[in-house]
């Protein structure tokens, strides 16, 4: 991303963000409610217009036009409600033919083999909103992956999740970075956990303020006076 | 062609050992039924699913104005200007919602306010009113062989339009953010699904009337949303509902006389207590 600004109802959300994303690394994007972390996901994601550039390089640097995008969105912006089941999901997102005329076995061998990467194969069948927090999250990452993404972006995956399971699905995010060699965007509040599993990190206010290994930007003294860091020393 | 399926149709049902299998008019609605009812119950899984039930009574009760601009203009039948105007009406729930930062039901609910007061204002000049109450409650059993074969037509492009966009608009129902990242064009899914809504309830309201259109878009896929596990269930039972209460409600509103419309939201009411019972637990 190079000199990234986007407006919104006139106000300036992010402004000049230059930022490199490289594969098989694991960068956070933390910082305050408002700091504009849903802005850049979506400026990533294409969903919001803005200024500058944002140009996806594939290993020989040469420019990729359509790069493939996995997104983890927020599990409580899910409908827990809808008749959905997990194999729904998949079909949607990887069938043409309508979900709703039921799925193909080349489908649901696919969905089997996504959520195979996230440990969430027995979840094929279950309602959606049925699954507990960390479980929706271990489908989503799956779909996110399947087909396996060039980006991996990922916005407040955990919040809403108990502590286990944040370990559990952050160890699982850096194994298959690894793996995969994907690039993987986070935005997160959690900063202990973060503080472990990323490699790089990124403290937003509209601007990046700072950004470099989790240990500097956790000391820096700005990001320590926005989430109150008297502990970590 | 479509004569000779016709006759058939109707040599079929009136050798039903039935008194109304005798009428032409009710073996027409029976047609008329057996098509627009697994549209709506269809129609309805995605107006339930995407809380758009108080979006689709505005495009009903706006046919008050669509009937007035076609009176305007002079039209003999009123259903171009009716279809016409709940496209308009379409387009400008979607950009207000889009620009005005309204949520979105006060949006729906000025538009509505409006279209209705403007259409009965237009409607009432002259104490002329009481000649458009006929679309208050529908005439099933007034549909003629021409309606029936516009009925299939209309039946037969909305499905497939909605089949195209409807992992698009699942998706979107389950997360905006997730159906932006997966597919492109997921807010024009959005926008065709609401004038395909806009087009069909439009042109069943002369035979199901405004004021309980929107309940046969809705209870089919709301007891259907008791009993589903997963997307085929939900669309199949919906489906199911929609047709067995159709045709139950036209039967039992022949040997009761009343009017067709409500007789079958009564029974499609009465099915969705049903499944309140029967509701699957999780």
């Amino acid at each position: 991303m190079r000199g990234v600004t986007a407006r919104r109802n006139g106000v300036t959300v992010l402004e000049e963000i230059n930022l490199h994303l490289h594969c098989g690394e694991l960068t956070a994007v933390i910082g305050e409610n408002g700091a504009g972390k849903t802005t850049l996901v979506k400026c990533l994601l294409g969903e919001m217009p803005y200024a500058g550039e944002v140009h996806f390089l594939d290993a020989a640097r040469r420019r990729k036009d359509s790069p493939v995008i996995g997104y983890v969105p927020q599990h409580n912006s899910f409908d827990k409600e809808a008749p959905v089941s997990v194999l729904d999901l998949f079909a949607a997102s990887l069938s043409a033919r309508p979900a709703c005329l039921g799925v193909s076995a080349s489908v649901r061998q696919a969905a089997l083999d996504g959520l195979q990467r996230t440990g969430a194969d027995l979840l094929v069948d279950r309602k959606v909103g049925t699954l507990s927090g960390g479980e929706l999250q271990r489908v989503l990452l799956g779909l996110a992956l399947t087909p396996v993404p060039n980006i991996l972006v990922l916005d407040e995956p955990m919040s809403g999740v108990d502590h286990s399971g944040r370990e559990q699905f952050y160890g699982l995010l850096s194994k298959l970075r690894r793996e995969y060699d994907l690039a993987v965007l986070l935005v997160s509040h959690d900063l202990a956990t973060l503080a472990r599993f990323a490699d790089r990190m990124v403290f937003l206010d509209r601007r990046i303020v700072c950004e470099g290994t989790p240990a500097e930007v956790l000391h820096d003294p700005q990001v320590r006076e926005a989430f109150s860091l008297h502990s970590l020393s | 062609m479509i004569e000779s399926l016709l006759a058939f149709w109707h040599r079929a049902v009136s050798s039903l050992p039935f008194e109304w299998a005798g009428y032409e008019f009710m073996r027409l609605a029976l047609l008329a039924v057996l098509l627009i009812s697994p549209l709506l119950g269809a129609l309805g899984t995605v107006v339930v699913a995407n809380r758009m039930a108080f979006f689709s009574e505005a495009v009903g009760h706006a046919a008050f104005t669509g009937i007035a601009i076609g009176v305007i203009l002079g039209l003999a039948d009123p259903m171009w200007s009716m279809i016409g105007f709940a496209l308009v009406l379409t387009l400008a729930i979607a950009w207000v919602r889009r620009r005005g930062g309204l949520s979105s039901d006060t949006a729906i609910g000025l538009v509505m306010a409006f279209t209705v007061s403007l259409g009965i204002v237009i409607l009432s000049r002259g104490g002329d009113f009481a000649r458009y109450t006929n679309f208050l409650i529908g005439d099933m059993l007034a549909i003629s062989p021409r309606d029936v074969v516009w009925l299939a037509a209309l039946g037969a492009v909305s499905a497939g339009l909605f089949l195209v966009f409807f992992n698009r608009l699942l998706l979107a129902t389950m997360s905006p953010s997730l159906a932006r990242s997966r597919t492109k064009h997921a807010g024009v899914a959005e926008l065709v699904f609401a004038c395909l809504l806009a087009v069909v309830v439009t042109c069943a309201l002369p035979w199901i009337g405004i004021l309980v259109i929107n309940a046969l878009l809705i209870l089919p896929a709301a007891a259907a949303r008791n009993l589903a596990r997963n997307t085929a269930g939900f669309f199949g039972w919906s489906i199911v509902v929609a047709l067995v209460t159709g045709m139950v409600g036209l039967i039992a509103s022949f040997y009761a006389s009343t009017a067709t419309g409500a007789t079958i939201v009564l029974a499609a009411m009465a099915v969705y207590l049903l499944t309140l019972l029967r509701r699957v637990v999780p």
